[in-house]
């Protein structure tokens, strides 16, 4: 119960996280649909990058966009010393993994696109999208083999 | 972070993202993988990282589908598993 308390608790996007990429590695493993298999793998993309962004998150912390008090810097002459205009880090979430993962997203989508055209050449090719009909077919050396 | 709407909010992810590896059909299962990503959309923009929210909204949610929804219309709908 104590272990309940300290670790599942408080903790319970890094068990989403968990949760959810199994079931994206699932399928990207066990489907036999290749278009089944690219969409565990989007599932999978995003569950780390719930973990990432889950790493930024503090509590009681605002979204990370500076609030600035422009009558009350405009006054006084020494922002520095206006305990109003000091900026304390802890009020606002930490945006480092966003950024990070703002990059994983965009290359998450163009991976997705390279995916998705290799997978439309192999129908041009096989006529099937399923993998036991593509081996079968590669094993009896079929039309469409041009290696 | 509000812990409610945050736990109700992975509770719909798991079940968004099992329904959509299950359904038969791929164009359904793809509208569901947009339900998927647009529930993650809420849960960044919830937790405070609102760019990361609005680029997947727009490309998570959005091109991606297009994406999947044009492969599926040059391929067949149909899934075996």
């Amino acid at each position: 119960m104590d272990l309940l308390n300290q670790y599942l608790i408080p903790h319970f996007n890094y068990w989403a996280y968990v949760i959810l990429m199994m079931i994206g590695m699932h399928a990207m493993i066990v489907k036999n649909n290749l278009i089944k298999k690219l969409i565990g793998m989007s599932i999978f993309q995003t569950a780390i990058i719930l973990f990432y962004v889950s790493i930024g998150v503090k509590e009681g912390a605002d979204i990370p966009v500076l609030h600035h008090h422009a009558p009350e810097v405009a006054e006084s002459h020494t922002p520095a010393a206006d305990p109003h205009h000091a900026v304390d880090p802890d009020h606002y979430a930490n945006p480092l993994p966003h950024v990070l993962m703002l990059t994983a997203i965009v290359v998450g989508v163009s991976t997705l696109g390279m995916a998705l055209a290799i997978s439309q050449s192999i129908y041009k090719d096989f006529d099937t999208l399923e993998e036991n009909e593509i081996l079968a077919k590669i094993k009896q050396g079929g039309p469409g083999i041009d290696v | 972070m509000i812990v409610a709407f945050d736990i109700i909010i992975l509770i719909f992810l798991v079940i968004t993202a099992v329904i959509s590896l299950r359904v038969r059909d791929l164009l359904g299962a793809t509208m569901v993988l947009s339900i998927y990503s647009f529930l993650m959309c809420l849960l960044w923009a919830e937790m405070g990282a609102v760019d990361v929210a609005f680029t997947e909204a727009a490309v998570g949610a959005g091109v991606s589908t297009v994406f999947l929804i044009a492969t599926i219309y040059h391929t067949r709908r149909h899934s075996s598993d």
